[in-house]
């Protein structure tokens, strides 16, 4: 997913992950490119265990032992794989901010909410005690929690699991960064929150050009927020596009089966279902194409070799060998 | 604020323990062999005197009032005399027992301050040389008596080096701390053994939270990371290890105390048993099962002030 960008923004080249594990070696991320444009969504939506989580972790250097990430990330410029831990810390949390995938064990248990929330302050702004007390106060009615005065002195414990799902979305957001990289921050949420939330982040992208990386299994609200979505599979960047172009002529089989799986409009909420088949184990992937063993398109050219990610159109990516037969049949369905 | 009750709540819960503690020593005291008017006499003790005395100590009386007199004895300080040292039991006990807190002080201080930053070095390092040789060490200390380590200690550093004094308790503040150094590092030894262990693995634990990366993913920096995210959530459990080791670490103050000379509440317990003076074992026994409780006590309250689920 390679657009044309005049600086700034967020440039992944190549992003490689790998695990060296007892059964073997397992690569998590296999060689991702990605551009998110400054005051763009990106969805990024894949089956569990495709690698989302570990590539927004990829990014700015915090996947742990024994993973070791390799490639280009390039941010306004600057290339964060190359930069000294010194300098990372000073992008982490204020330009680039990340919203971890699961808020119960995400916040420090036996710190108060306030002060996890002016750490981030103290550390990247030079916001006096009074002014930090107040952003954070600030930021608790932003993401709405009730009652947020008092709220601020409680512990992590003390809230629900959608409370706590703000309060890291506030944490996020307390340094007004630039990207955020958005791990389902809003599954703990009911729809309403849901809404609130994905509103709050439209406006930040559009009062102050924020970027969006956004990983969720809600293909609804991929299409209320991306602009832009990719689709992973087994580590790997399997489509692009944007979410008009991807949802009207999917081209890459597997992306065809989650469409296939959108609920009808007007239900509730639209959950990407599982489609036939499992995912494969990343220690050992099939040969050629990861998703031949679940494709009904499979021919012995994918068995045999590996599908590159190619642009087709305008925007738009691929990694299929049969993708124009793919999009004939959607149409035609 | 939760913890204010919390506190409240755990300062009543010592009342029954303190019941606990009075009911078990006025029992020990009566199991022990011979009576006390006979070790006070002699064994040449005629029987009126006997009978004067056990009068005077309230021994004929009922023992539900013996154990009420006894227990509004211990509420006022009067812990009877001793018998040998002919001194109220309250001034042999406030003259000796500060020399062993110190003591324990000392040892519990530098058992912390070489458990803490060599737990973080073992655990930042796991598997490499660092963790091994602090880890081999430690497990050395562990496996040797204490009051071995105490001669090793005396020989090498008093003896023959004579950086410090071979035994015996100082005339100021200041040479106090002299004194009890090597005693106290002694007993920090083992302690920091135990310490270090635990501290370790819990550090290794915490580590891998997901809190500990959200704060590097908050873009702290790495001493803010380490003593705020990693240090306080390990030390809760380690906390609770430093408290139940106080006992122990008072056990061993009574044989460190011989080695080195030092006349602390340890030394003059073991001089009590000799000469069974039971108005000295009794109240020591009841001073320090107080200072045991005390410290659970504090033990909880740090816990909790740590760790604000305990509170609720
Ligand atoms: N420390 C690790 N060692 C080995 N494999 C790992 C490790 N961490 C993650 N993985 C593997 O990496 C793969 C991708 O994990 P990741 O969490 O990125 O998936 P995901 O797409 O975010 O899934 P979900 O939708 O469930 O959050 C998984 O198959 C997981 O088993
Ligand atoms: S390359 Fe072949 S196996 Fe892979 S998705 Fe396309 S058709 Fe299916
Ligand atoms: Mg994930």
């Amino acid at each position: 997913m390679t657009v044309p960008m005049p600086g700034g923004g967020l440039k992944v080249r190549g992003l490689t992950t790998t695990f060296v594990t007892p059964r073997g070696r397992a690569t998590v991320v296999d060689g991702i490119s990605l551009d998110v444009a400054p005051g763009e969504i990106v969805g990024l939506v894949g089956e569990s265990g495709s690698g989302k989580s570990i590539t927004l972790r990829s990014i700015v250097r915090l996947v742990r032992e024994p993973g070791k990430v390799s490639g280009q990330v390039e941010w306004q410029g600057r290339d964060l794989m190359a930069m000294s831990e010194a300098d990372l810390r000073k992008v982490r949390g204020a330009e680039i901010a990340m919203i971890f995938q699961e808020p119960m064990t995400a916040l420090n248990p036996v710190l108060p909410v306030r002060l996890q929330i002016e750490e981030n302050l103290s550390a990247h702004t030079t916001l006096d005690r009074r002014a930090r007390r107040q952003r954070a106060l600030e930021l608790m009615n932003i993401v709405g929690i009730p009652a947020a005065e008092r709220r601020l002195d409680e512990y992590p414990h003390q809230f629900s699991g959608g409370m706590r799902q703000r309060v890291m979305i506030a944490i996020a957001l307390a340094s007004s960064p630039k990207l955020l990289l958005a791990d389902e921050p809003t599954t703990a949420l009911d729809v309403t929150i849901q809404d609130q939330i994905l509103k709050l982040i439209l406006d930040l992208r559009d009062r102050f050009g924020m970027s969006v990386l956004f990983v969720t299994h809600d293909l609804g609200v991929v299409a209320a927020t991306c602009d832009r979505m990719a689709v992973m599979y087994a580590g790997r960047i399997v489509e692009t596009g944007t979410v008009a172009q991807v949802f009207a002529e999917p081209h890459h089989p597997y992306t065809r089966g989650l469409l296939g799986s959108v609920p009808r409009i007007g239900a509730e909420r639209s959950m990407l279902l599982s489609i036939e088949g499992a995912p494969p184990g990343l220690i050992d992937l099939p040969e050629g194409c990861a998703f031949h063993p679940r494709c009904a398109f499979a021919t012995d050219r994918c068995r045999a070799e590996r599908p590159p990610l190619e642009r087709f159109a305008a925007g738009r990516e691929v990694a299929c060998f049969h993708h124009r037969t793919v999009a004939a049949m959607a149409e035609a369905a | 604020m939760p913890l204010l009750g919390f506190i409240f709540r755990r300062v009543l819960q010592t009342i029954p323990t303190i019941a606990f503690i009075l009911v078990v020593t006025f029992i020990l005291v009566r199991l022990l062999p011979g009576d006390p008017a006979s070790a006070m006499l002699g064994d040449r003790a005629i029987d009126a005197d006997v009978q004067r005395i056990n009068a005077k100590l309230g021994l004929d009386q009922p023992i539900p009032m013996q154990f009420l007199y006894f227990t509004k004895a211990v509420f006022t300080g009067d812990l009877g005399n001793s018998i040998g040292l002919k001194l109220p039991v309250i001034e042999l006990i406030a003259h000796r027992l500060p020399v062993t807190l110190m003591l324990t002080g000392m040892a519990a201080l530098i058992a912390l301050l070489m458990a803490v930053p060599l737990s973080f070095v073992a655990a930042l390092n796991r598997g490499g040389a660092p963790d091994t040789i602090i880890r081999g060490t430690f497990q050395i200390g562990l496996s040797m008596p204490v009051f071995y380590v105490g001669l090793v200690l005396l020989t090498v550093f008093a003896a023959k080096l004579r950086w410090f004094p071979v035994g015996g308790y100082g005339e100021n503040f200041l040479d106090d701390l002299y004194h009890l150094f090597l005693p106290a590092m002694t007993l920090a030894l083992s302690l920091s053994a135990v310490l270090m262990r635990n501290l370790r693995a819990a550090i290794i634990g915490v580590v891998g939270a997901d809190y500990v990366d959200f704060a590097r993913a908050k873009g702290l920096r790495a001493r803010v990371i380490m003593t705020r995210h990693v240090l306080r959530n390990a030390l809760i459990s380690t906390v609770t290890l430093f408290g139940l080791s106080i006992g122990t670490l008072l056990g061993g103050a009574v044989i460190t105390e011989t080695v080195f000379a030092i006349p602390g509440a340890g030394r003059l317990m073991i001089e009590a048993i000799y000469g069974r003076d039971y108005p000295v074992i009794q109240g020591l026994t009841i001073a320090l099962a107080l200072l045991v409780s005390f410290t659970f006590l504090l033990t909880d309250i740090v816990q909790a002030w740590l760790d604000p689920r305990v509170a609720r």
